[in-house]
């Protein structure tokens, strides 16, 4: 069983008291100055974003195979079998990938520190380890967000959908999207128009390189073979011509 | 003796001015981090930094593996004199891209992390892993020099029992990374513009580093020719651009092949900046490549001389599209570098061939292969017209 989080965006009212609950989690400051960055950032790991009437959240998708976890060099980051995935912050050397290869722009970095990390949500994983909620889904006063396990808001939202067809885009977001993410949504209009990335492919990125990375041990040892045949071929030859060169 | 100062030219200058920017530039990264040296952001992670110092960086040095694949592996001697040189380049450039790494990591303290802690998942482990051996490599290949400039013959001869294995590792450690350094963006297919975004990536990348490896043998033969004095070797070089010639030829219709296949040519008839950096990213690889089909033009300095840097312009500009061009539309970001980024890089540029410079004056580089083939031999080969150019 995975953890996950349902936004529906239908019964969002735009308080921002999750983006209040996420700060004191993490002991970010939080003012009505960065309230009104409808931004993720590093000192703001999740946002509320405003598309005419309606809201819309920003946050780690939490997908089964995520690409920061796939790229990131030193393992710094990992799904964990709860579903967030986290962040070791003590391997991390700052090289980015993470950002660079993230489909939802998600990973964000400590630009202005001169010992910097990178920040994103990690689904709260220490309270959910320890039975409570997430604290943007504990303090959200209309239910909008939402804190339980995948399959049973995965059976909630099409519930949703199923009881008040004409309320709801007929979709849920994050199903298939990227392999299937833990952050599900639910809209009254198409994603794209409370700012969800639909051109984001279908299957799992890190399939992409692994296709390739998986060729290495094939290339080296092919590789090995034929070099070190041409170069037996080329220096025998060279050999022979040595010893012959004389006699001519 | 009478101590002298060195006398002021206009390139002395130019190099002070870039040097004492870059030491200015290296002050504000150290002191104001990332955030205040760079114009990078949340949605522009990787700039100028990446896109040139490292990928430009490693594949201007591919002309170390390709000419010990050429010399030592494939036995073609005739190569022999720019052997050297080509090694000397491919580790200098090396060791500027740690250096440069070590300005664009978040931690540069923690570089060495990828040793220990693993993740084969990743390429950048890979290129990682990859690249510190192979500085490794390159660092064995050069040191003979070292070793003959002082007399050193025991270790000479340790170096030369390993060096068959060596060379073998030297050049499939590079395969593995050149390739790699084009499946780092395997990863973003809805970012990168589709003028650029392909599966064979890592191919393309591979193909285009042993042109321009060749490219920059050439280029650096004709600069120490002309700062030492010495002849320049235009049969070999002549020769070895008609390789270029046929590896920028596939490389180009592979190109056109892949944009085929992903039909992408409707793309080109936008108006917009990834068209016109498309268009001269092609141009500068198309022109040489279709100009030293000729005869004259292989065999005249000048004219191959500018072919080569149209070559590496053309590279230049490939990896800087990938970089940053082809990454701008796909992350609602613009990015142009911040002065400081530039400083840093043209300082390491510039540093680059300041080191090449003082190394090929005092070590044997260039003299210790040119010793062997009297120059009576090469005027013979210059001649002889079906052999060479």
């Amino acid at each position: 069983m995975s953890r996950a989080i349902l936004y529906d965006s239908t019964l969002c009212i735009g308080c921002k008291a999750c983006e209040g609950g996420c700060a004191e989690r993490w002991g970010l400051p939080y003012d009505d100055k960065i309230a009104a960055e409808e931004r993720i950032s590093a000192h703001k790991l999740t946002a509320v974003e405003t598309h005419g009437e309606r809201y819309s959240r920003r946050l780690c998708m939490h997908y089964a195979e995520p690409t920061c976890a796939s790229v990131c060099p030193v393992g710094a980051l990992q799904k964990t079998s709860l579903g967030p995935v986290v962040y070791d912050a003590e391997k991390c050397m700052g090289c980015r990938y993470c950002l660079q290869a993230c489909p939802f722009q998600v990973p964000t970095y400590e630009w202005n520190k001169r010992l910097p990390k990178m920040r994103k949500c990690d689904m709260c994983y220490e309270r959910q380890n320890q039975g409570k909620q997430t604290a943007c889904a504990e303090v959200c006063p209309t239910g909008a967000t939402k804190n339980g396990e995948r399959d049973q808001l995965l059976a909630e939202a099409r519930q949703r959908i199923a009881e008040k067809p004409g309320q709801y885009y007929g979709k849920i977001y994050g199903v298939k999207e990227v392999g299937g993410t833990s952050v599900l949504f639910l809209s009254a209009v198409p994603f794209e128009q409370i700012g969800l990335r639909t051109n984001v492919p279908m299957e799992a990125l890190p399939d992409l390189t692994w296709r390739v990375l998986d060729l290495t041990p094939d290339i080296v040892s092919t590789g090995s073979v034929l070099l070190g045949g041409i170069w037996w071929i080329t220096n025998r030859r060279g050999e022979v011509a040595r010893k012959e060169g004389p006699r001519k | 003796m009478k101590l002298k100062l060195p006398k002021i030219t206009v390139w002395r200058a130019i190099f002070a001015v870039i040097l004492l920017s870059g030491l200015y530039a290296t002050c504000l990264r150290v002191l104001y981090g990332l955030g205040g040296a760079t114009n990078l952001s949340d949605r522009f992670p990787w700039g100028l930094w990446i896109g040139f110092d490292v990928l430009c960086g490693v594949g201007l040095a591919a002309g170390g593996f390709t000419l010990v694949a050429i010399v030592h592996i494939f036995n073609i001697e005739r190569y022999k004199p720019i052997l050297r040189p080509a090694i000397l380049t491919a580790f200098l450039g090396y060791s500027l891209v740690v250096v440069a790494l070590l300005y664009d990591l978040g931690r540069p303290d923690r570089i060495w992390h990828p040793l220990i802690m693993w993740n084969p998942h990743s390429v950048m482990f890979e290129v990682a892993w990859c690249v510190t051996l192979y500085t490794t490599v390159l660092f064995l290949e050069f040191i003979p020099v070292v070793f003959e400039k002082f007399g050193w013959h025991k270790p000479l001869g340790w170096i030369h029992n390993i060096s068959v294995p060596l060379m073998i590792a030297g050049v499939l450690l590079s395969t593995l990374h050149q390739s790699s350094l084009g499946s780092l963006y395997l990863i973003v297919p809805e970012k990168l513009y589709p003028l650029w975004y392909s599966p064979i990536l890592p191919l393309l990348f591979y193909i285009s580093a042993i042109a321009v490896g060749l490219s920059m043998t050439i280029f650096e033969s004709w600069h120490s020719s002309r700062a030492f004095g010495r002849a320049l070797e235009l049969p070999l070089l002549a020769s070895m651009a008609r390789v270029l010639a046929v590896l920028m030829s596939a490389y180009l219709w592979i190109r056109f092949l892949d944009l085929a296949h992903q039909h992408a040519f409707p793309l080109l008839l936008r108006n917009r900046t990834e068209t016109w950096l498309f268009a001269l990213e092609i141009a500068l690889m198309a022109v040489p490549t279709a100009l030293l089909y000729q005869r004259k033009v292989r065999m005249s300095p000048g004219a191959l001389y500018a072919c080569a840097v149209m070559v590496l312009f053309g590279f230049i500009a490939n990896r800087l599209n990938v970089a940053v061009t082809g990454m701008e539309a796909g992350s609602g970001a613009h990015y142009i570098p911040k002065w400081t980024e530039v400083a840093v890089t043209l300082s390491i540029v510039g540093a680059g061939f300041a080191i090449f410079r003082v190394i090929a004056q005092y070590f044997p580089i260039f003299e210790a292969h040119s010793q062997q083939h009297a120059p009576r031999k090469m005027a013979e080969t210059e001649a002889d017209s079906v052999a060479v150019g």
